[in-house]
Protein backbone atom coordinates (compact mmCIF):
# COMPACT_ATOMS: atom_id res chain seq x y z
CA UNK A 1 0.00 0.00 0.00
CA UNK A 2 2.40 2.63 0.87
CA UNK A 3 5.01 1.61 -1.93
CA UNK A 4 1.89 2.82 -4.20
CA UNK A 5 0.73 5.66 -1.86
CA UNK A 6 3.94 7.17 -1.36
CA UNK A 7 5.13 7.87 -4.65
CA UNK A 8 1.63 9.24 -5.83
CA UNK A 9 1.77 11.58 -2.96
CA UNK A 10 5.20 12.98 -4.09
CA UNK A 11 4.04 13.10 -7.70
CA UNK A 12 1.17 15.54 -6.87
CA UNK A 13 3.09 17.29 -4.76
CA UNK A 14 5.61 17.86 -7.51
CA UNK A 15 2.46 18.58 -10.03
CA UNK A 16 1.37 21.23 -7.82
CA UNK A 17 4.93 22.69 -7.05
CA UNK A 18 5.10 23.68 -10.67
CA UNK A 19 1.85 24.76 -11.83
CA UNK A 20 2.52 27.21 -9.07
CA UNK A 21 6.56 27.58 -9.50
CA UNK A 22 6.09 27.15 -13.55
CA UNK A 23 3.02 29.06 -14.08
CA UNK A 24 3.99 31.25 -16.88
CA UNK A 25 1.64 34.30 -15.92
CA UNK A 26 3.40 34.87 -12.64
CA UNK A 27 6.05 37.54 -12.53
CA UNK A 28 9.07 35.91 -10.69
CA UNK A 29 9.85 39.34 -9.95
CA UNK A 30 6.68 40.42 -8.70
CA UNK A 31 7.20 40.81 -4.30
CA UNK A 32 4.33 41.26 -1.99
CA UNK A 33 4.74 44.42 -0.65
CA UNK A 34 5.14 44.57 3.30
CA UNK A 35 2.86 48.00 3.22
CA UNK A 36 -0.47 46.39 2.30
CA UNK A 37 -2.90 47.22 5.10
CA UNK A 38 -0.57 49.44 6.65
CA UNK A 39 -0.45 53.70 7.17
CA UNK A 40 0.52 54.88 3.53
CA UNK A 41 3.91 56.74 4.50
CA UNK A 42 3.40 60.53 3.75
CA UNK A 43 5.32 62.47 1.49
CA UNK A 44 5.45 66.10 1.04
CA UNK A 45 7.04 67.37 -2.26
CA UNK A 46 6.89 69.73 -5.47
CA UNK A 47 4.53 69.59 -8.48
CA UNK A 48 6.40 68.64 -11.52
CA UNK A 49 4.63 70.88 -13.39
CA UNK A 50 5.26 74.03 -10.97
CA UNK A 51 8.31 73.32 -8.30
CA UNK A 52 6.38 76.34 -6.39
CA UNK A 53 3.18 74.01 -5.79
CA UNK A 54 3.22 71.58 -3.15
CA UNK A 55 1.90 67.65 -4.05
CA UNK A 56 1.10 66.03 -0.59
CA UNK A 57 -1.01 63.15 0.31
CA UNK A 58 -2.19 64.29 3.02
CA UNK A 59 -4.41 66.90 1.45
CA UNK A 60 -5.77 63.69 0.49
CA UNK A 61 -7.42 62.35 3.97
CA UNK A 62 -10.52 60.69 3.47
CA UNK A 63 -10.07 59.75 -0.34
CA UNK A 64 -9.63 56.74 -2.22
CA UNK A 65 -6.42 57.16 -4.52
CA UNK A 66 -4.00 56.12 -6.67
CA UNK A 67 -0.83 56.78 -6.33
CA UNK A 68 0.98 55.73 -9.83
CA UNK A 69 5.01 55.28 -9.60
CA UNK A 70 6.41 56.16 -13.29
CA UNK A 71 9.68 58.25 -14.67
CA UNK A 72 10.62 59.14 -18.88
CA UNK A 73 13.77 57.00 -18.31
CA UNK A 74 11.13 53.37 -18.18
CA UNK A 75 9.73 52.53 -20.72
CA UNK A 76 6.83 50.35 -19.71
CA UNK A 77 5.74 53.22 -18.11
CA UNK A 78 4.59 54.84 -21.84
CA UNK A 79 3.47 51.82 -21.91
CA UNK A 80 0.56 51.81 -19.86
CA UNK A 81 0.48 55.64 -20.63
CA UNK A 82 -2.64 55.52 -22.63
CA UNK A 83 -4.20 52.99 -20.04
CA UNK A 84 -3.81 55.73 -17.34
CA UNK A 85 -5.09 58.20 -19.55
CA UNK A 86 -8.56 56.06 -20.57
CA UNK A 87 -8.38 54.86 -16.86
CA UNK A 88 -8.35 59.21 -15.72
CA UNK A 89 -11.49 59.94 -17.89
CA UNK A 90 -13.61 57.65 -15.93
CA UNK A 91 -13.27 59.93 -13.08
CA UNK A 92 -13.13 56.97 -10.56
CA UNK A 93 -10.56 57.79 -8.30
CA UNK A 94 -7.87 60.53 -8.31
CA UNK A 95 -4.46 59.34 -10.08
CA UNK A 96 -1.23 60.80 -8.31
CA UNK A 97 1.86 60.66 -9.98
CA UNK A 98 5.01 59.97 -8.45
CA UNK A 99 7.54 61.48 -10.74
CA UNK A 100 10.60 58.89 -9.65
CA UNK A 101 14.26 60.12 -10.32
CA UNK A 102 13.44 61.96 -13.32
CA UNK A 103 14.56 65.32 -14.99
CA UNK A 104 11.98 67.96 -14.24
CA UNK A 105 11.81 69.18 -17.68
CA UNK A 106 12.21 65.68 -19.33
CA UNK A 107 8.71 64.42 -17.27
CA UNK A 108 7.04 68.06 -18.16
CA UNK A 109 7.45 67.81 -21.64
CA UNK A 110 6.05 63.62 -21.79
CA UNK A 111 3.23 65.22 -20.15
CA UNK A 112 2.75 67.80 -22.46
CA UNK A 113 2.89 65.28 -25.35
CA UNK A 114 1.18 62.54 -24.00
CA UNK A 115 -1.56 63.86 -22.10
CA UNK A 116 -1.29 64.23 -18.72
CA UNK A 117 -3.51 61.90 -16.24
CA UNK A 118 -2.78 62.41 -13.14
CA UNK A 119 -4.05 65.09 -10.78
CA UNK A 120 -0.67 65.94 -9.89
CA UNK A 121 2.64 64.82 -10.14
CA UNK A 122 5.20 64.93 -6.97
CA UNK A 123 8.67 64.97 -8.02
CA UNK A 124 10.97 62.75 -5.99
CA UNK A 125 14.00 63.71 -7.69
CA UNK A 126 16.02 61.42 -5.32
CA UNK A 127 14.30 59.04 -4.19
CA UNK A 128 13.70 59.19 -1.17
CA UNK A 129 9.84 59.11 -1.12
CA UNK A 130 10.16 55.90 -3.24
CA UNK A 131 12.18 54.07 -0.74
CA UNK A 132 9.41 55.08 2.22
CA UNK A 133 6.76 53.12 -0.32
CA UNK A 134 9.01 50.48 -1.22
CA UNK A 135 9.45 51.12 -4.71
CA UNK A 136 11.73 49.04 -6.69
CA UNK A 137 11.26 49.24 -10.12
CA UNK A 138 8.37 51.51 -12.37
CA UNK A 139 5.53 51.56 -12.72
CA UNK A 140 4.63 50.23 -9.91
CA UNK A 141 0.37 51.61 -8.71
CA UNK A 142 -1.03 51.83 -6.04
CA UNK A 143 -4.43 51.89 -3.63
CA UNK A 144 -4.72 53.95 -1.04
CA UNK A 145 -8.25 53.52 1.17
CA UNK A 146 -9.88 56.27 2.92
CA UNK A 147 -8.15 55.69 6.27
CA UNK A 148 -5.10 56.03 4.49
CA UNK A 149 -4.03 52.70 4.87
CA UNK A 150 -2.34 50.99 1.21
CA UNK A 151 -5.11 48.61 -0.04
CA UNK A 152 -3.28 47.23 -2.99
CA UNK A 153 0.11 47.26 -5.00
CA UNK A 154 0.47 46.63 -8.73
CA UNK A 155 4.08 45.86 -10.31
CA UNK A 156 4.08 46.34 -14.26
CA UNK A 157 2.43 48.04 -16.69
CA UNK A 158 -1.40 49.12 -15.79
CA UNK A 159 -4.12 48.08 -18.14
CA UNK A 160 -7.64 48.42 -18.91
CA UNK A 161 -8.46 44.29 -17.84
CA UNK A 162 -6.33 45.05 -14.68
CA UNK A 163 -7.98 47.87 -13.69
CA UNK A 164 -11.33 46.69 -14.27
CA UNK A 165 -10.35 43.35 -12.81
CA UNK A 166 -8.09 44.30 -9.32
CA UNK A 167 -8.46 48.10 -8.93
CA UNK A 168 -12.71 48.48 -9.34
CA UNK A 169 -13.80 45.82 -7.43
CA UNK A 170 -11.13 47.25 -4.23
CA UNK A 171 -11.81 50.48 -4.57
CA UNK A 172 -15.83 50.05 -4.03
CA UNK A 173 -14.79 47.70 -1.03
CA UNK A 174 -12.64 50.68 0.46
CA UNK A 175 -15.67 53.09 -0.41
CA UNK A 176 -18.03 51.33 1.32
CA UNK A 177 -15.77 50.41 4.49
CA UNK A 178 -15.47 52.90 7.08
CA UNK A 179 -17.01 56.04 7.37
CA UNK B 1 67.11 18.36 -31.36
CA UNK B 2 65.01 20.98 -30.21
CA UNK B 3 63.47 20.77 -26.78
CA UNK B 4 60.51 22.72 -25.32
CA UNK B 5 62.01 25.66 -22.84
CA UNK B 6 61.17 25.06 -19.46
CA UNK B 7 60.62 28.55 -18.86
CA UNK B 8 57.55 29.10 -21.47
CA UNK B 9 54.94 27.56 -19.51
CA UNK B 10 56.20 28.49 -15.88
CA UNK B 11 55.61 32.17 -18.01
CA UNK B 12 52.10 31.14 -19.04
CA UNK B 13 50.95 29.88 -15.66
CA UNK B 14 52.20 33.10 -14.54
CA UNK B 15 50.42 35.31 -17.26
CA UNK B 16 47.32 32.98 -16.79
CA UNK B 17 47.55 33.60 -13.14
CA UNK B 18 47.78 37.10 -13.66
CA UNK B 19 44.71 37.49 -15.74
CA UNK B 20 42.58 35.36 -13.49
CA UNK B 21 43.77 37.71 -10.41
CA UNK B 22 42.51 40.30 -12.29
CA UNK B 23 39.44 39.33 -12.88
CA UNK B 24 38.86 38.12 -9.74
CA UNK B 25 39.90 41.60 -8.08
CA UNK B 26 37.94 43.33 -10.46
CA UNK B 27 34.64 41.03 -9.56
CA UNK B 28 34.77 41.73 -5.88
CA UNK B 29 35.68 45.44 -6.30
CA UNK B 30 32.56 46.71 -4.40
CA UNK B 31 30.60 49.19 -6.29
CA UNK B 32 31.61 52.51 -5.45
CA UNK B 33 30.17 55.53 -4.56
CA UNK B 34 30.46 59.18 -5.40
CA UNK B 35 31.02 60.57 -1.84
CA UNK B 36 33.58 57.60 -1.21
CA UNK B 37 34.30 55.68 2.27
CA UNK B 38 32.74 56.54 5.59
CA UNK B 39 34.82 58.68 7.57
CA UNK B 40 34.59 56.22 10.82
CA UNK B 41 36.70 53.14 10.01
CA UNK B 42 34.26 51.32 11.95
CA UNK B 43 31.54 52.83 10.58
CA UNK B 44 32.73 51.81 7.14
CA UNK B 45 33.16 47.98 8.19
CA UNK B 46 29.26 47.97 9.70
CA UNK B 47 28.64 49.78 5.78
CA UNK B 48 30.15 47.33 4.30
CA UNK B 49 28.79 44.30 6.46
CA UNK B 50 24.97 45.28 6.02
CA UNK B 51 25.13 46.33 2.46
CA UNK B 52 26.17 43.06 1.48
CA UNK B 53 23.53 41.36 3.33
CA UNK B 54 21.11 43.30 1.57
CA UNK B 55 19.04 42.50 -1.67
CA UNK B 56 19.46 44.74 -4.64
CA UNK B 57 16.13 44.21 -6.21
CA UNK B 58 16.29 45.18 -8.95
CA UNK B 59 19.35 42.84 -10.01
CA UNK B 60 17.72 40.40 -7.57
CA UNK B 61 20.50 37.64 -6.67
CA UNK B 62 22.85 41.23 -6.15
CA UNK B 63 23.47 42.92 -2.98
CA UNK B 64 23.25 46.18 -2.68
CA UNK B 65 26.81 46.43 -2.12
CA UNK B 66 28.19 45.37 -5.35
CA UNK B 67 24.82 46.56 -7.87
CA UNK B 68 25.36 49.98 -9.24
CA UNK B 69 21.39 49.81 -10.33
CA UNK B 70 20.06 53.24 -9.56
CA UNK B 71 18.23 51.91 -6.78
CA UNK B 72 21.23 50.24 -5.03
CA UNK B 73 22.50 53.29 -4.88
CA UNK B 74 19.87 55.00 -3.13
CA UNK B 75 19.60 52.62 -0.51
CA UNK B 76 23.58 52.58 0.19
CA UNK B 77 22.89 56.11 0.55
CA UNK B 78 19.69 55.89 3.20
CA UNK B 79 21.96 52.82 5.05
CA UNK B 80 25.30 55.37 4.95
CA UNK B 81 23.10 58.13 6.93
CA UNK B 82 21.43 56.08 8.96
CA UNK B 83 24.86 54.63 10.67
CA UNK B 84 25.91 58.27 10.21
CA UNK B 85 23.04 59.19 12.19
CA UNK B 86 23.75 56.48 15.06
CA UNK B 87 21.51 53.60 14.20
CA UNK B 88 21.83 50.29 15.44
CA UNK B 89 22.30 47.72 12.47
CA UNK B 90 18.62 46.18 13.57
CA UNK B 91 17.21 49.31 12.99
CA UNK B 92 18.81 49.40 9.40
CA UNK B 93 17.63 46.32 8.61
CA UNK B 94 14.04 46.55 10.21
CA UNK B 95 13.51 49.85 7.78
CA UNK B 96 14.39 48.00 4.67
CA UNK B 97 12.43 45.16 5.88
CA UNK B 98 9.38 47.30 6.48
CA UNK B 99 9.51 48.69 3.03
CA UNK B 100 10.56 45.92 0.80
CA UNK B 101 9.63 42.39 3.01
CA UNK B 102 11.93 40.29 4.33
CA UNK B 103 13.13 39.36 0.81
CA UNK B 104 15.68 42.04 0.94
CA UNK B 105 17.74 40.22 3.69
CA UNK B 106 20.16 37.73 2.13
CA UNK B 107 19.84 36.81 6.12
CA UNK B 108 16.51 36.15 7.49
CA UNK B 109 15.85 35.91 11.12
CA UNK B 110 15.08 32.62 12.20
CA UNK B 111 10.88 33.38 12.96
CA UNK B 112 7.47 31.53 12.43
CA UNK B 113 7.61 32.35 9.14
CA UNK B 114 10.70 31.69 7.78
CA UNK B 115 10.62 28.24 9.13
CA UNK B 116 10.19 26.32 6.30
CA UNK B 117 12.96 28.48 4.91
CA UNK B 118 15.22 26.95 7.52
CA UNK B 119 13.97 24.32 7.98
CA UNK B 120 13.84 22.32 4.99
CA UNK B 121 17.82 21.51 4.36
CA UNK B 122 17.34 19.92 7.77
CA UNK B 123 14.33 17.80 6.70
CA UNK B 124 15.59 16.92 3.38
CA UNK B 125 18.75 15.72 5.39
CA UNK B 126 16.87 13.67 7.14
CA UNK B 127 14.47 12.43 4.52
CA UNK B 128 17.62 11.52 2.73
CA UNK B 129 19.24 9.55 6.28
CA UNK B 130 15.71 7.53 6.28
CA UNK B 131 15.92 6.44 3.01
CA UNK B 132 19.52 5.51 2.98
CA UNK B 133 18.94 3.51 6.56
CA UNK B 134 16.42 1.52 4.80
CA UNK B 135 17.73 0.84 1.93
CA UNK B 136 20.39 -0.75 3.84
CA UNK B 137 18.47 -2.37 5.48
CA UNK B 138 17.09 -4.15 3.09
CA UNK B 139 20.06 -4.40 1.00
CA UNK B 140 21.50 -6.47 3.98
CA UNK B 141 18.78 -9.16 4.24
CA UNK B 142 19.32 -10.02 0.48
CA UNK B 143 22.04 -12.65 0.49
CA UNK B 144 25.03 -11.50 -2.15
CA UNK B 145 24.90 -12.97 -5.44
CA UNK B 146 28.55 -14.62 -5.33
CA UNK B 147 28.64 -15.17 -1.64
CA UNK B 148 29.06 -19.37 -0.97
CA UNK B 149 26.33 -20.88 1.06
CA UNK B 150 26.81 -22.05 4.45
CA UNK B 151 28.74 -25.36 4.00
CA UNK B 152 30.25 -24.75 0.47
CA UNK B 153 33.43 -24.08 -0.46
CA UNK B 154 34.56 -21.34 -2.92
CA UNK B 155 35.87 -23.27 -6.17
Amino acid sequence: MWKFLLPFAAFVGLVVLFAFGLNPSRDIHALPSPLIGKQAPAFALTDVLDPSHAVSNAALKDQVYVLNVWATWCVPCREEHEALLAISRQHVVPIIGLNWKDQRERAKQWLEQLGNPYQAVAFDGDGRTAIEWGVYGAPETYLVDRQGRVVYKFISPMTLQVWDREFLPRIAAARRGGA
Amino acid sequence: MKRPAPGNSVIIALVLAGVMGAFAAFAADQAVDANGQLEDPGLQTRFEGITQQLRCLVCQNESIADSNADLAVDLRRQVREMLVAGKSNDAIFDFMTARYGEFVRFNPPLEPKTLALWGAPFFMLLLGGVIIYRVARQRARMPLDDEPAPGQTRS
